[in-house]
């Protein structure tokens, strides 16, 4: 339950590997939250038990998924024993994004280990470019189902599941590419606007039942995911994020900016005319 | 669906607030729990969230107030659950009765007296409600109903279960008898902490009724400077000829304002409001009705609504006598982060009751009224709750909103028999709150 100064006790991460996903966790655990369930890609549905899991063997998909994914996972056996030497209960469940049929089941494994979710944290996603998915059409579409089909079935499921229990917030973790679809990354920012939208959509129609939707609309992030390029103005970091997520969800917080004055800078560029927005640079 | 918060009016939660009006109803009810089980509501005089259930089912039991009788040969009492101590005390006192132990407000429901087994200003000398009780009816999960007394293990487990047992229909105590419904009451400022302990534990059982009110925010030398206000029931010689001894009318309520902005009580408004009620509390012995001596606040309606829409968190802890290094150490913390408690209260307990959740036990008591949008306040806590169950002390849960689940064995050693108690009565978990989820009770 979130108590009155707004700490809370349980956490579910979908995308456990997700570099925001686990800074936000680890703020909540610092913060009070005792028992969190990740969820990701090849995880085990076991305990994580005392020793974080060994990359490779409950995990058969990462060789093939390549260096960038071997090194998430590593991140994620070191935040498991950065936040079981805070105190938390850490449990590591397998999700795959792609297979929507499955994240009930999911929301089910987390709810059976934990019980009440005070929070549900959809952090999974891939960012790609948009030269490769201009080439290769298919894994545009593909991405497509990461970003967005991904989070409406794992959203939808956490909802009812939160709904049910009468209390609880889903995070979602929008982009300020999607509040306005740039050419530069159009397809990532389509998911994202579509993700963003879904987002709106079922804040309001959870509205009044004591579960909140927040959707958190961060600049260009330094981080893991955009390893190599040129961090665009206005750009922010997981901590920075996680900071912001935090203290929003203290504050019962709707839509939250990382940084904050990107909120007045899309007021402005939302008006922007065709002519001139198809000719940022990026 | 309906929002509920405690009377601190943080973190609401959504149920069916259902209304039950004899014990049928509520047995009724309780057979036909829904998966997130259900819990008993009184007056929500509760800070926190122990009568609140997301989800799930909360009973409104506040209409369950038309059945009492006086013994008047033994002054005991029998009452439905949701009868408050205010109905209680306008039927009793002109018969020459009071309720044997009453809060800081007369507005609570017997009931919930029972379940957070509350104490008062005479806890010294007379301990909790519970002590005073002779037999409870309870409806049990599958809507069994039990008349229980003291010899039963599950009665100690009710008494201070908050509400986790099962709902309570019906109770009997004991009542003490007055010649009076007038306060005897002496008035006497104390320099700081030190001062104020002394004077307590050389005066305190000359009166049936003590506290102290502490002036948080005094800093130096005054840390810890306080008022004691400690009364009896006046005898009918000490009234003036002509007046009626045992009138109980207390005064219309004033309407706190339904609105007040976040951070009207700041420290520049408790600290001017402090130095006043200092500066009047010259020593001095007067004669009081009842209910500006036990229920000050009462005289204003809703006067929760002054923290502003953010709320407020009250903390009371105990420290067991020999502690009183724990208690100073918290005090001048307090003091020094200039934290800001509108109503910071001090009282000895004496003994507990053998209720296993019971909060009493002997020693000192500080409670405190926090506004809860100051910043580090969480951190602040969770360090005194630590300090708290060090000194083998404990955190009040009709109080408490804000406690983690871990320190709570250490605070309660009796938990775990509580719980055997509680599974065999309730083996599905039909009676559920937010504050046992919270606390994962």
């Amino acid at each position: 339950m979130k108590n009155a100064l707004g700490s809370v006790d349980s956490v579910l991460l979908l995308g456990g590997r997700s570099e925001i996903g686990l800074a936000i966790v680890e703020r909540l655990v610092r913060d009070g939250a005792r028992h969190i369930v990740l969820a990701a890609r090849g995880g085990t549905t076991a305990d994580a038990g005392d020793e974080p899991q060994v990359a490779g063997s409950a995990r058969p998909a990462e060789a093939a998924d390549g260096p960038q994914v071997a090194e998430s996972a590593h991140a994620m056996d070191a935040a498991v024993v950065r936040l079981k030497k805070l105190g938390a209960e850490v449990f590591v469940i397998g999700f795959d994004a792609t297979r929507p049929e499955t994240h009930g089941q999911v929301i089910d494994s987390a709810v059976d280990l934990v019980g009440d979710l005070d929070v549900v944290i959809p952090a999974f996603g891939v960012l790609g470019d948009q030269a490769t998915y201009d080439a290769d059409p298919v894994s545009a579409a593909e991405s497509i189902t990461v970003n967005f089909g991904g989070h409406v079935s794992a959203g939808l499921f956490a909802a009812r599941r939160l709904r049910e229990q009468g209390h609880g917030t889903l995070v979602v973790l929008s982009s300020v590419a999607g509040v306005r679809v740039r050419r530069a990354n159009f397809v990532y920012g389509a998911a994202k606007a579509g993700l963003d939208g879904f987002a709106q959509g079922l804040g309001d129609a959870l509205h009044g039942s004591g579960v909140r939707v927040m959707v958190v609309r961060p600049g260009f992030v330094i981080g893991r995911m955009t390893k190599g390029m040129t961090p665009a103005p206005m750009s922010t970091t997981p901590a920075a994020v996680a900071d912001a997520v935090v203290q929003g969800l203290r504050d019962g917080t709707e839509t939250l900016w990382v940084p904050g004055k990107l909120r007045l800078l899309f007021t402005v560029m939302r008006a922007l005319p065709r002519p001139l927005w198809r000719r940022l640079p990026r | 669906m309906t929002f509920l918060t405690g009377w601190g009016r943080t973190a609401p939660t959504p149920a069916k607030l259902v209304p039950a009006r004899t014990p049928e109803e509520l047995a009724a009810l309780v057979a036909k729990a829904p998966p997130r089980g259900l819990i008993a509501r009184g007056l929500g005089r509760s800070y926190g969230d122990a009568a609140q259930n997301a989800g799930g089912m909360v009973v409104d039991v506040t209409a369950m107030r038309d059945r009492w009788s006086l013994d008047p040969a033994t002054g005991v009492v029998t009452a439905s659950a949701g009868m408050s101590l205010h109905d209680l005390m306008r039927a009793l006192v002109p018969r020459g009765w009071f309720v044997p132990v009453t809060p800081g407000t007369r507005h609570i429901t017997v009931g919930g007296a029972i379940a957070a087994d509350v104490h008062g200003k005479n806890h010294h000398i007379d301990s909790s409600f519970g002590a005073h009780l002779r037999s409870l009816t309870l409806v049990t999960a599958g809507g069994n109903v039990h008349v229980l007394t003291p010899e039963d293990e599950l009665f100690w487990a009710t008494v201070g279960g908050m509400g986790l047992t099962g709902l309570i229909a019906e109770a009997s105590f004991a009542c003490v008898p007055i010649e009076t419904s007038r306060m005897r009451v002496d008035v006497e400022r104390t320099r700081d902490l030190d001062h104020t302990l002394e004077v307590m534990t050389a005066t305190d059982d000359r009166y049936r009724y003590t506290v102290a009110w502490i002036d948080l925010l005094a800093r130096g030398p005054r840390m810890g400077r306080s008022v004691l206000t400690r009364g009896d029931h006046a005898r009918r010689d000490e009234l003036p000829a002509g007046t009626d001894p045992l009138a109980f009318a207390p005064a219309a309520r004033l309407a706190a304002p339904p609105w007040a902005p976040n951070g009207l009580l700041n420290r520049l408004s408790v600290r001017a409001f402090n130095e006043a009620w200092y500066a009047k509390s010259r020593e001095r012995r007067v004669v009081q009705d009842l209910a500006p001596f036990f229920h000050p606040l009462d005289f204003v309606d809703g006067w929760n609504r002054v923290y502003g829409s953010r709320g407020f968190v009250q903390y009371q802890f105990v420290v067991p006598f020999g502690e009183e290094p724990a208690l100073r150490r918290i005090v001048s913390r307090l003091s020094a982060e200039g934290v800001v408690s509108f109503l910071t209260v001090l009282k000895r307990f004496g003994p507990g009751t053998p209720g296993m959740l019971s909060f009493p036990l002997p020693g000192w008591t500080l409670a405190l009224d926090i506004p809860s949008g100051q910043a580090g306040l969480a951190g602040l806590l969770r360090e005194f709750d630590e300090w708290v169950a060090e000194a083998g002390g404990r955190v009040y849960l009709a109080k408490d909103s804000r406690m983690r689940a871990e320190l709570l064995p250490a605070m309660y050693p009796r938990l775990a028999e509580w719980r055997k108690i509680r599974d065999s009565a309730d083996p599905a978990g039909v009676f559920r709150s937010d504050l046992a989820r919270r606390l994962s009770l």
